[in-house]
């Protein structure tokens, strides 16, 4: 699938996981430092992935 | 937050928010029906969500953004705050560092010897207390949330900042008749709620950070918190919760600290010379 990452803004292929807590672990990334987009649409750490799908990670943390 | 199976529901987690909000206000008696509330405005998704949320309730509010002068970052910041702003027919004061002071925070901060974030922090507790007292504010409402509040107080716990703790609040009265009241009606709410209501309602914000924030302690406090969150959620409202209601109990008062009027601004401070006519003298001085 595509994941589109920021900071810095970055686009990259990952193959593999089949829900979007396995995409997270993958990535590294704290659930709860993160939202998880797929189009329009926030989804949870259960939502089912397809290899098709093109899903962009939004930190939420800001330093200010 | 609120969730429909595995997806997040906009309207449920718009009612949250917003009853969060509302508690929030009401809890700390932050602000009456016809106040007038100056919202400091970054142009990120915090604070714009904020202006939408009192927008949306039917408070008389008014924008304030500080151009800071760092580069791209402060031209998409001002950009998006104006077409927020411009989208919503509200009202908005933008204050220039470059254009008011004579400098942006970089060079402020190479004319001081201080860290820009430091000379940033001056300008905006300034010109924020300034321009809301100039232009008859009742209250001063900025974007702080949960991580926000939650971090700073991991800081200064580790260093046992007391003053600091008496001082950290989601409403200060004003101490000073020069003063005006500071509010943060979003500090019930974590960073990640608000980033969703931000994106839910398609408030288009700045997605990049402020460069000179990378590396910031206050980044290091908000990971670990995040980490101590996703082994025990609750753990960030647990912790600064608890520190108010610790606080509501034992006598850590403002009174305390001996509040003059600066010799050179007239504005009050702490000190003979405010932080800021400190800084300022040093531009006025530079070849
Ligand atoms: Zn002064």
């Amino acid at each position: 699938m595509r994941v589109l990452l920021q900071h810095p803004r970055r686009e990259t292929e990952i193959k593999g996981p089949k829900t979007v807590g396995q995409l997270l672990k993958r990535l590294e990334l704290l659930p709860e430092a993160v939202l998880v987009l797929r189009g329009d649409e926030l989804i949870t750490e259960d939502e089912a992935l397809k290899e098709e799908d093109t899903i962009e990670i939004r930190p939420v943390i800001s330093g200010g | 937050m609120p969730r429909h199976n595995t997806s997040v529901c906009g309207a449920c987690l718009n009612d949250y928010v917003v009853e969060q909000v509302k508690r929030a206000i009401k809890d700390h008696t932050m602000f009456e029906r016809d106040d007038r509330i100056l919202v400091a405005v970054s142009g990120g998704k915090d604070s714009l969500s904020l202006w939408d949320i009192l927008m949306r309730l039917g408070y008389d509010t008014a924008g304030l953004h500080i151009q800071q002068g760092i580069g791209d970052y402060s031209e998409e910041s001002h950009r998006k705050t104006v077409a927020f702003a411009q989208s919503r027919g509200a009202e908005l004061i933008v204050h220039s560092l470059k254009e008011e002071e004579g400098a942006g925070v970089l060079e402020l901060a190479d004319l001081t010897d201080r860290s820009p974030c430091s000379a940033c922090g001056v300008m905006k507790r300034y010109n924020f207390n300034k321009i809301a007292r100039e232009r008859e504010f009742d209250v001063l409402a900025t974007g702080h949330n949960l991580d926000d509040e939650a971090s700073r107080l991991l800081g200064n716990v580790l260093r046992w900042q007391e003053d600091y703790l008496a001082k950290q609040s989601p409403a200060l009265p004003a101490t000073h008749e020069k003063f005006v009241k500071k509010v943060k009606p979003l500090y019930r709410l974590a960073e990640r709620e608000i980033t969703a209501y931000a994106v839910v309602n398609k408030i288009d914000y700045v997605i990049e950070e402020c460069p000179m924030s990378v590396g910031s302690k206050m980044l290091v406090n908000k990971e670990v918190l995040n980490r101590l969150e996703t082994d025990a959620p609750g753990t960030k409202q647990a912790f600064y919760f608890g520190f108010l209601e610790r606080q509501k109990q034992t006598n850590l008062s403002l009174e305390d600290e001996k509040i003059q009027s600066c010799t050179r601004c007239g504005q009050p401070t702490t000190a003979t010379i405010c932080s800021y006519c400190r800084i300022l003298e040093k531009v006025k001085t530079a070849p």
